[in-house]
C-alpha cells in the first residue's frame, strides 16, 4: 500500500501579516481594541504575569481576580483560561494593569536562529523527571 | 462578568502555583488534523489539568440571506488546549495543541513565531490532513518532528516510506507513539528537544 505524497516547502522570508482571505470571506477578530495610545503591550501566550500589589479598592472585579491569581507567576494563557476571557481581551486588560503598575510581566523565551543549548538541556532534564 | 455570586475564586489550585523564582516560560506547539490526538497528548504530559484558551472571530456571511437585510456576521469561537510542565525553579514549558485549521493560527499572537519547535501528529489513516500544517511550519521556519500516533486499525508504513511520502529532510525525526501514555508523549518531546539540540550544534558550527 502506498501512502499519499506530499511536497516539501521552503521557508518564506516574510510571513504574510494579518488574517488570510479564504474563499473571498473576511475573517477578522471580533475584538479589535487599542489602548489610549493605540498600542498593545507585546504580550505572548506565555508571558508570565506577577501581581505587584494587593487589589486596590478601585480595582474592577476582573482586575481583582487577576491580582489574586497572580500572587505566584501565571501565564497570560492560564489567566485567559481561568477567567474564560478571549486572549485578545485578556491582553487589553493586562496592558491596562501593566500601565497602572499593578502587575509585572516576565518576557517569554522565544526561538532563536541558533537555539540556546543550555535551555534545551535544561528542558531535557526536566522532561526526564516526568 | 460577575465573580461576586460565586464562592469559588477563579485561579489555579494551590499545588499548581509556580514558584516565585520562575523567570520565563517557553512554548512548544502540537499540530495535526482534527481528531489525531493533540488534546490527548497535551493531557497525558501536562502537570496541570489541561486548560483551554479561546479566541473569537467573526466571519462575514457572503451569499447568506439575512432577514434584516443587513450584513450578517457569525462569530466563531476557536479553542486551544494547553498544558504545562515545570522544567526547573526558573523555567516552565507550555504545550499548545493548536486548532487544525491553520487559518485560525493568526488569532494568537506569536503562537508559532516564538515556539521552540513543533510536534506534527499524524494518523496513517489520514496522512494527507497533516500536509498543509507541515508546509506552513516549513514556510515559517519552525523546526518540527513527526509523531505517528498509532491506531490499531491504521496502516503501518515503514519509516522510510513515510519519510518519502511526507517529503521530509533526512534529519527530521519520525517517531511512533501512543499519545494516551505519558511516557510515550514525553519521548516525543524528548525527540524534539534532541533534534533542536542537534540543530543548535550544526548551526553554531557554520
Amino acid at each position: 500500500m502506498t501512502p499519499p505524497q506530499r511536497q516539501r516547502r521552503q521557508p518564506v522570508p516574510e510571513p504574510p501579516e494579518g488574517p488570510p482571505q479564504e474563499d473571498g470571506k473576511d475573517v477578522e477578530r471580533l475584538y479589535v481594541i487599542s489602548g489610549a495610545d493605540g498600542e498593545r503591550a507585546p504580550l505572548d501566550l506565555v508571558t508570565l504575569i506577577v501581581a505587584r500589589a494587593e487589589p486596590p479598592s478601585s480595582a474592577t472585579p476582573e482586575q481583582t481576580a487577576v491580582l489574586r491569581m497572580c500572587r505566584a507567576p501565571l501565564s497570560v494563557a492560564e489567566i485567559s483560561a481561568y477567567l474564560s476571557l478571549p486572549f485578545s481581551v485578556m491582553t487589553v486588560l493586562l496592558t491596562e494593569m501593566l500601565a497602572a503598575d499593578l502587575v509585572q510581566a516576565r518576557a517569554p523565551i522565544v526561538r532563536q536562529k541558533i537555539p540556546d543549548r543550555s535551555l534545551l538541556e535544561a528542558v531535557m532534564h526536566g522532561l526526564q523527571r516526568l | 462578568m460577575d465573580f461576586k455570586g460565586s464562592d469559588t475564586i477563579p485561579g489555579p489550585r494551590s499545588e499548581d502555583h509556580l514558584p516565585h523564582t520562575t523567570t520565563a516560560a517557553a512554548k512548544i506547539v502540537i499540530v495535526g488534523g482534527f481528531g489525531v490526538g493533540k488534546t490527548t497528548m497535551v493531557g497525558s504530559v501536562s502537570e496541570i489539568r489541561p486548560l483551554t484558551t479561546e479566541e473569537t472571530m467573526t466571519q462575514a456571511g457572503i451569499g447568506v440571506d439575512d432577514n434584516y437585510g443587513s450584513e450578517s456576521k457569525t462569530a466563531t469561537t476557536v479553542a486551544m488546549d494547553f498544558g504545562r510542565i515545570r522544567i526547573s525553579d526558573q523555567v516552565v514549558l507550555y504545550l499548545f495543541g493548536t486548532p487544525g485549521q491553520e487559518r485560525f493560527w493568526f488569532l494568537w499572537n506569536g503562537l508559532f513565531e516564538g515556539a521552540l519547535g513543533a510536534v506534527v501528529l499524524v494518523d496513517t489513516r489520514r496522512l494527507e490532513v497533516s500536509f498543509e500544517v507541515m508546509g506552513r511550519l516549513e514556510e515559517r521556519g519552525v523546526p518540527f518532528v513527526v509523531a505517528v500516533n498509532t491506531f490499531p486499525d491504521g496502516p503501518r508504513y515503514p519509516v522510510e516510506d513515510l519519510r518519502a511520502a511526507l517529503d521530509l529532510q533526512p534529519e527530521v525525526p519520525i517517531v511512533e507513539c501512543d499519545v494516551r501514555r505519558r511516557a510515550s508523549s514525553r519521548d516525543v518531546l524528548m525527540t524534539l528537544m534532541r533534534f533542536l539540540h542537534a540543530l543548535a550544534l550544526s548551526r553554531s558550527r557554520t
